[in-house]
């Protein structure tokens, strides 16, 4: 195929994936709302999974094939323009999209989280929209600044990061709301197969943990490769900014457990402060922001 | 009053001293400082800062000059050189250097150390059981299998305490130490560093003195007599550019340089992420444009300007601004030009570049006549017309090599160059500042992925085994379950 075949198959594949998570939007939101048993001579309504056990096996299906249609059209994007493919925004997104259907799919396996699906499957499918109706730039080669081994290094590590980071967000959020179902007096049937507040806190503590050497990894290629194509490590760029800002936030946050001994409600908030600060980057930065970090329009 | 003086003992200046330095080197402290660099570091990227760009500082204190003056006063066009967020970051360094430093000192001596006495009670901490275990032998199968997985034991009459993961601590040190050996990096920059910009159109050659620039800072213990003597001389440049998206694919720039001054010069290929080092100093190329070729004459014929003008490009499509003034013709000359390289039309646009490359260029003059003000004794920028004291006398646009008689004289469009902006950095702190850099994550892993625990073992009427894991994390309960199964085991082996 040629470039230009290859590209139009690429958008056909995102095309696709976006029909393809609706799909599993859709059987999570019914194995959740449709498990609704009325209770006799009760006020309180009760969920019964296994009702819907197979729309929800359906929504994995679905999951697992977004997430190889979804590389597919990554990697065919890549191919059409002979190189890694996260070279502007639109790029970005689509394979931020993978790596968090990714990241679902390794927790989903090692965890039996399902429940996460619902709200992986929206992430997902916002960050699809987005990029294919505002984001949407063609295949082209890269302008000069990204010509660099740095490109693949600097910028998967972001991705594979972010990708940890919201996914530590959705469980530390998930935590708050069992909480406070907690506090008055119990969960819903329907989340009885979410795990123990325990293991939240403990789940989201350890993503953070695990993936905050290579943000840090992240921020540090960024400045070496600063070096080498704007002659300055670091310039107080509004992304290099929010990067530093998202940094902070996390090491205060791995501080707050570790060394003062923060657990539950105030940790979970402050996990989920330090994820939106990286949100905002992703989006506003990239949107209205003005800097260096601006290339290609997006 | 009188309350507050019993809650406060008299603890004299130096106690003062001490009890300032304990509550700046607390943890509680550093951590406050840490997050409040984060808040500090915001308006910076919301609000344009002066030395990024310096028009849109410009363009506030021309749309509201109070409330921009006001912000100038709080440093909010210029945060990362303000005094509170010097002060921020100056006081989370020294807590940083009172925390990390005792701490270190505190750890080396520990290395050598055996593990701490084991406790009195050992039904207080995690994991605790008795084990069926045979007393005689017991500490003996413990150190045994303790020492196996490598731990570090202190044997004591009836008990053992053992500990594990010190690594943990030592990679925490690590990754404290080199923040230190960062900001060491950055301060040497910045004190001994210099950065400085020149144009150059393809044929000129630079030479490396402070008056070659067309701006240059110094840090500041540094001065003119630091730049390396290196000449430079633009032999080529070649920009290439995707024909769908007009983007640039690629910029090559090719120079003959000789360092130092006379000697053999080499010739030395510069790209965007290719800089030309030497030493700390490095060449970067970071910018491109075009510079028309014009000859201006007089009635009489005679050439008053000949030569290429650079101009600023103002799109990605490369159309470019400039002013070519005249001021040896009475009454002087004055054009305010653009440079369109590759012409296209429309009725509503006009003329406009449709491509950044020169493939059908135009000159499209506004030609002024009256007094420049160059005598005025206001700088004036070299690529806009003052044009308060002019009057304009014609309007044209010319194609390659064609003539404008603009009554006065003629002005003929011969032709043009590429230039480059040369950008030139000494950073003697940026090594420093790497090599902090890959430390820091050094001791991020490895103390992220050690797990610090200790346990213990005591023999009394029963075999009573515990343990205790840093910040509660798990896999302990494994450990002891497989050390009881070895204590156990012996017990069998007895038997």
């Amino acid at each position: 195929m040629t470039s230009t075949n290859l590209a139009y198959f690429s958008n056909g594949a995102i095309y696709a994936c976006l029909a393809i998570f609706t799909i599993a939007f859709f059987a999570h939101t019914y194995e959740v709302s449709w498990s609704v048993k009325n209770v006799e001579g009760h006020d309180r309504t009760e969920f019964d999974l296994n009702k819907t056990a197979r729309a929800g096996r359906l929504g994995t299906a679905m999951m697992v094939l977004g997430f190889i249609i979804l590389g597919i059209a990554d990697l065919t994007r890549g191919l059409s323009a002979h190189r890694v493919p996260w070279g502007n925004m639109y790029e970005f997104s689509i394979t931020g999209a993978f790596m968090l259907t990714g990241a679902f799919l390794f927790a989903y396996v090692k965890y039996k989280v399902r429940w996460l699906g619902l709200p992986v499957s929206i992430s997902v499918l916002l960050t699809l929209g987005t990029a294919i109706t505002v984001l949407y730039r063609p295949s082209a080669p890269l302008v000069p600044a990204l010509k660099s081994p740095w490109l693949a290094i600097h910028v998967l590590a972001a991705i594979i990061s972010g990708g940890v980071f919201l996914v530590a967000n959705l469980v530390a959020a998930t935590y708050l709301l069992m909480e406070k179902y907690e506090k008055r007096g119990g969960r819903p049937q329907w989340a009885e197969k979410i795990p123990s507040l325990e293991n939240l806190d403990q789940l989201s503590y350890r993503l953070v943990a695990f993936v905050f050497p290579l943000w840090t990894f992240a921020v540090i290629a960024g400045a070496i490769w600063a070096e080498s194509a704007w002659g300055k490590y670091w310039s107080w760029d509004p992304k290099e900014t929010w990067a530093f800002i998202t940094w902070v936030a996390y090491a205060a946050y791995l501080h707050a457990r570790v060394t003062v001994g923060w657990r539950g409600r105030r940790a979970a908030w402050l996990c989920i402060f330090a994820g939106s600060t990286f949100l905002f980057n992703y989006i506003w930065v990239n949107i209205w922001g003005t800097g260096l970090h601006t290339y290609s329009g997006l | 009053m009188s309350e507050t003086k019993a809650t406060v003992p008299d603890i004299g200046f130096i106690g003062l001293l001490r009890w300032a330095w304990r509550q700046l080197t607390s943890m509680r402290t550093a951590l406050i400082l840490l997050m409040l660099l984060g808040v500090a570091a915001i308006p910076g990227s919301l609000f344009p800062q002066r030395n990024q760009n310096p028009q849109r500082v410009d363009a506030y204190f021309k749309s509201d000059p109070t409330l921009a003056k006001w912000m100038d006063r709080l440093h909010l066009f210029n945060v990362y050189a303000s005094p509170w967020f010097s002060a921020i970051y100056l006081l989370l360094f020294i807590s940083l250097i009172g925390c990390v430093l005792p701490r270190t000192f505190h750890h080396l001596a520990a290395i050598g150390k055996k593990p701490p006495l084991t406790p009195r009670n050992l039904d207080r901490m995690e994991g605790y059981r008795i084990v069926a275990a045979d007393p005689d032998l017991a500490l003996a199968t413990a150190a045994t299998w303790l020492k196996r997985h490598r731990f570090r034991i202190r044997i004591e009459e009836n008990s053992i305490s053992a500990e594990k993961g010190y690594g943990r601590e030592t990679g925490n040190l690590l990754f404290h130490l080199s923040l230190i050996l960062i900001l060491v990096g950055v301060a040497l920059g910045s004190l001994f560093g210099m950065k400085g910009e020149a144009i150059l159109n393809v044929g000129d050659r630079f030479i490396n003195t402070p008056t070659s620039y067309d701006n240059i800072n110094y840090g500041k213990f540094q001065g003119q007599g630091s730049l390396i003597p290196f000449s430079l001389t633009v032999t080529n440049f070649a920009a290439t550019y995707d024909p769908v998206t007009s983007q640039p694919s690629n910029y090559v720039l090719t120079t003959q340089i000789a360092n130092p001054v006379g000697s053999t010069p080499k010739t030395v290929v510069i790209k965007v992420n290719k800089p030309w080092t030497s030493g700390s100093t490095k060449v970067y190329l970071q910018a491109n444009g075009y510079s028309p070729i014009v000859t201006v004459r007089d009635k009489s014929g005679h050439i008053t300007f000949q030569g290429p003008v650079i101009f600023l490009p103002q799109d990605s499509n490369l159309s470019s601004l400039g002013a070519i003034k005249i001021p040896d013709m009475t009454p002087q000359i004055g054009f305010i030009a653009s440079f369109i390289p590759t012409a296209g039309s429309s009725a509503k646009r006009g003329i406009f570049s449709t491509y950044p490359e020169v493939l059908d260029p135009r000159l499209v003059l506004s030609a002024w006549e009256g007094n420049l003000g160059l005598d005025s004794g206001n700088p004036q920028s070299v690529y806009s017309l003052d044009t308060s004291k002019m009057a304009k006398i014609g309007l044209k646009a010319l194609t390659l090599g064609s003539t404008y008689d603009f009554g006065v004289g003629s002005i003929t469009f011969d032709g043009w160059r590429d230039w480059v902006n040369l950008q030139i950095v000494d950073d003697p702190g940026k090594l420093y500042a790497l090599y902090g850099a890959i430390f820091a994550i050094l001791g991020l892993l490895i103390s992220l992925f050690t797990r610090q625990r200790r346990i213990w073992v005591k023999v009394g009427n029963d075999v009573e085994i515990a343990g205790l894991a840093k910040n509660g994390i798990p896999g302990l309960e494994e450990e002891l379950v497989a050390l009881a199964r070895a204590l156990d085991e012996s017990k069998g082996g007895a038997a």
